[in-house]
């Protein structure tokens, strides 16, 4: 009897235009040249090693620091939880470029301190990057499944007759390898559609050579690489669904007491991790920018970058809000949901490819900041999708109904109750997207109208022409929108944290 | 004043509402009761316009309502009261009562009247479970609806404020003068507070009657054993009278033809004795307070349950007398061929 919710068309157009790069790659991909040449099979070889590198390395750093913040007594707890997280907020390109100009003959380190030391490149040097960057993926999902667990548990197998050693075995650890493996993917998915780390470090991975083909104007080629990459991101996407994340109410977290450790044997190694990560860059910019001031920088360039993402967080927001509220109202809006995550999946290389034929087709997008935009609005539609969905599933049903039968109308119901009570997710959508859009590189490296430069395109243009001391600014600036994107995704998650715990009676 | 004439909901196969037809009056309240699935609830949702109803029509203050001709929640001013609430989290106490509301005295008046003036500026997530269901109800009859319908309103509150709070509630409905529908799963609450009763089970309405009809004089076994402890006795009707093995009785009017029947007896219309014609043993007792609940069985017959005041000592395993000594007639049902 219910009729569709008016949500459905709307986010149904959403979803379809969430499909588009996809199918355009498909027309222009297929048939495009052999899909398993020798040259495919070296690339695909060289993107393999370098993803096991990462997150064999992300696991490395990840699981130890997630136990020592769940489990061990630290001082300055919240503190270094959110210091260790912080390397997931920057983009691993600012990492990447720090490291390759410092390290070296010739490097900083050497100008600096006249330290001759060995360069940072090739494959271990990305792999080093990578798992600098994505290691808080690990530590964040290792650390929930270890806070996630009753120590009662612990307790009621020793009770039971296990040791304590055999009681972490059989009990903890089946419970948190599921969370190292959650992490290990979303690693391992960050790696394979990074594209700058790569490029920076010259290792042959699906999305530097992507960008090869592009320049070299082979656009069917890059369209094909993009489907054998894609494919890849669909096997890890579809392992990352099959490790199930079981819940259960938290009762007293697991605790240890390392008497016998001093707790800077687990504080000096964190805090080399984070100086690798964030205080090089951060050295590296401000020694650039003591040397070659500010000049050489066109304020216009930081402007770009934030209209353009002022303009894409609040097109986002606009496409994310009926798909959010068709989430919510019933199995269909679900599955159209389920189609804007595609954005997710694509790596930016890959939307930019896709967007750059659009741009061909379609006179009037050709080299306009629109066909920029929309691609920021496909690529980070389900940031907004997500933030705006979880303040609305929170939303008690019954106010709707409340507010209806106390007189108001559908549209005032919506007005007064439904929209202030989900604006903090939308706003909270939004600005997590205007912040990664400051920070895109890929897409907009293949997008941007001749003349435009964000912050991201003009470090690559610094690293292409070889004048590093120019990158001081954009850099710098860079790694300040990271930190406030920081702020915004923990404000959100304490937010999470808090909320209260509602009785849910139907 | 609402009517329901053969109101019927399905979804998909599973039938939830079967015919289902009442009257409610101006300030009558109404008590809507069954187990958990009876449909209570769905009709509540169909008479706030949140549901739609399959065949069958309503009439919600001479406005005619049915399947094609169907009116949206806010044009029917009833007043819902919800089982969590439902109270805007983002508005304070006197906002959420006033939310359509522009004479700001009835906010204040329903206010007083539930004794929540010093709460006028507090945000709902403050308050305690009883106050939101004090706001909740101000703010449906600040609206001046013209009938409140409320759903399990006192199921999320704990048992020392559902008695308190239940008597509130209805001082204030009554003080307002509107008609209420009070959907509950608890029999208590249903007799004590109901104008009339109406027991549900399976979308159908088995009986709807004043309390002390429904409960002295069931429709039915279900409606029998819902409201209250029942045991079915044997024993044989001749005109008025019952003979049973714990002797004589009187039976209702009409209530079945002569010949074998099963006698309904409640707790407190049998009583036990240690001396005389033993006919029974005690299985076990609880301790009630004031009274005492014995379970007691009849030598080749069902267990009876037998309320006595608490200076009555009775030890498990104790051979007893037990005597029907109701002093109103007894309702029988036809012996069922079991």
């Amino acid at each position: 009897m219910r009729r569709a919710p008016l949500s459905y068309p709307l986010a149904a157009v959403v979803a379809a235009a969430a499909l588009l790069p996809v199918a355009v790659l498909l027309y222009l991909g297929v048939g495009a040249g052999p899909a398993l040449s020798p040259r495919a099979l070296g690339i695909l070889g060289e993107t393999a090693l370098l993803t096991g590198l990462s997150v064999a390395g992300a696991v490395l750093i990840g699981v130890p620091l997630a136990v020592a913040s769940a489990c061990i007594e630290l001082p300055l707890r919240r503190f270094w939880l959110v210091a260790l997280t912080a390397p997931l907020a920057m983009p691993s390109y600012i990492g990447a470029f720090a490291l390759f100009a410092a390290f070296g003959p010739g490097g900083e380190i050497e100008n600096l301190l006249g330290l001759t030391t060995p360069p940072v490149r090739g494959l271990w040097g990305a792999a080093l990057v990578m798992a600098l960057y994505t290691y808080p993926f690990v530590l964040l999902t290792t650390r929930a499944s270890l806070r996630g667990l009753d120590a009662g548990l612990v307790d009621a197998a020793r009770t039971l007759g296990l040791s304590l050693p055999m009681a972490l075995l059989r009990v903890v650890l089946p419970r948190v390898r599921n969370g190292i493996a959650a992490g290990a993917l979303l690693s391992a998915l960050y790696t394979l559609s990074d594209f700058a780390t790569p490029a920076i470090m010259q290792v042959d991975t699906f999305t530097r050579v992507i960008f090869i083909e592009y320049n070299a104007f082979g656009l069917s080629r890059a369209a094909l690489l993009s489907l054998q990459l894609l494919t890849l991101v669909a096997v890890v996407l579809f392992l990352e669904s099959r490790v199930g994340s079981e819940r259960e109410r938290p009762g007293r977290p697991l605790s240890l007491r390392l008497q016998a450790l001093p707790t800077t044997a687990v504080l000096v190694p964190a805090a080399l991790v984070l100086a690798a990560a964030i205080g090089l860059p951060l050295a590296v910019f401000g020694a650039w920018l003591a040397r070659e001031g500010t000049a050489g920088f066109d304020p216009a360039i930081a402007l770009n970058s934030a209209y353009t993402a002022a303009l894409a967080a609040l097109g986002t927001v606009i496409i994310a809000l009926p798909v959010a509220y068709a989430a919510s109202a019933g199995r269909f809006g679900r599955g159209l949901e389920r189609v804007t995550y595609l954005g997710f999946g694509i790596p930016g290389i890959v939307m930019g490819t896709a967007l750059v034929y659009v741009g061909l087709r379609v006179p009037f997008l050709y080299q306009t900041l629109a066909l920029l935009i929309l691609a920021y609005m496909l690529r980070f539609l389900p940031l907004a999708v997500g933030a705006v969905r979880s303040t609305n599933e929170r939303l008690d049903r019954n106010l709707v109904g409340a507010a209806r039968s106390l007189g108001a109308t559908p549209a005032e119901a919506f007005r007064r109750i439904t929209l202030p009570l989900t604006l903090r997710g939308i706003i909270a959508g939004a600005a997590l997207v205007f912040l990664e859009v400051m920070r895109e590189l890929p897409a907009t490296l293949l997008l941007r109208p001749t003349g435009f430069e964000s912050l991201a395109t003009e470090l690559w243009r610094v690293y292409e022409a070889g004048y590093f001391g120019r990158a001081a600014v954009p850099g710098l600036l860079l790694v300040l929108v990271s930190g406030l994107a920081l702020l915004v995704m923990t404000a959100g998650e304490q937010r999470i944290d808090n909320a209260p715990a509602r009785d849910r009676q139907r | 004043m609402l009517a329901v004439r053969d109101l019927c909901v399905r979804y998909g196969r599973t039938t939830v509402l079967d015919d289902v037809s009442f009257e409610l009056d101006d300030g009558e309240i109404l008590t809507l009761v069954g187990p958990t699935g009876c449909g209570k609830t769905t009709t509540l949702r169909v008479v706030a316009g949140l549901e739609r109803p399959g065949s069958g029509a309503l009439e919600i203050d001479g406005v005619h309502i049915d399947r094609d001709r169907f009116v949206p929640p806010e044009k029917r001013r009833t007043g819902l009261v919800f089982q969590d609430f439902a109270l805007f989290p983002h508005l304070c106490v006197a906002e959420n009562i006033g939310f359509r509301v522009r004479d700001r005295a009835r906010v204040t008046h329903w206010m007083r009247v539930l004794g929540i003036e010093p709460l006028a500026d507090a945000y709902p997530d403050t308050l305690s479970g009883g106050q939101k269901q004090r706001v909740a109800l101000a703010r449906s009859l600040a609206h001046e609806p013209s009938l409140i319908l409320l759903d399990e309103p006192l199921s999320n509150l704990d048992a020392a404020l559902k008695a308190e709070l239940r008597w509130e509630i209805r001082a204030a409905l009554k003080e307002a003068g509107v008609g209420a529908l009070w959907v509950t799963h608890d029999q208590d609450e249903a007799l004590s507070i109901g104008d009339r009763v109406g027991i549900m089970r399976a979308g159908r309405l088995e009986q709807l009657g004043p309390p002390e009809q429904c409960f002295s004089a069931p429709a039915s076994r279900f409606v029998a054993q819902f409201l209250g402890e029942a045991v079915f006795l044997p024993g044989e009707r001749r005109g008025d009278e019952l003979r049973t093995l714990l002797g004589a009785g009187t039976a209702r009017a009409g209530d079945s033809g002569d010949g074998p029947v099963d006698v309904l007896l409640r707790p407190d219309d049998v009583t036990l004795a240690a001396d005389g014609d033993t006919n029974a043993a005690v299985e076990w007792s609880r301790y009630e307070g004031g009274t005492r609940l014995y379970a007691a069985r009849l030598d080749d017959g069902p267990l009876l349950k037998v309320r006595t005041n608490h200076e009555t000592h009775l030890a498990p395993g104790e051979r007893v007398s037990a005597r029907i000594t109701a002093g109103h007639p007894l309702a029988a049902f036809p012996r069922e061929s079991a």
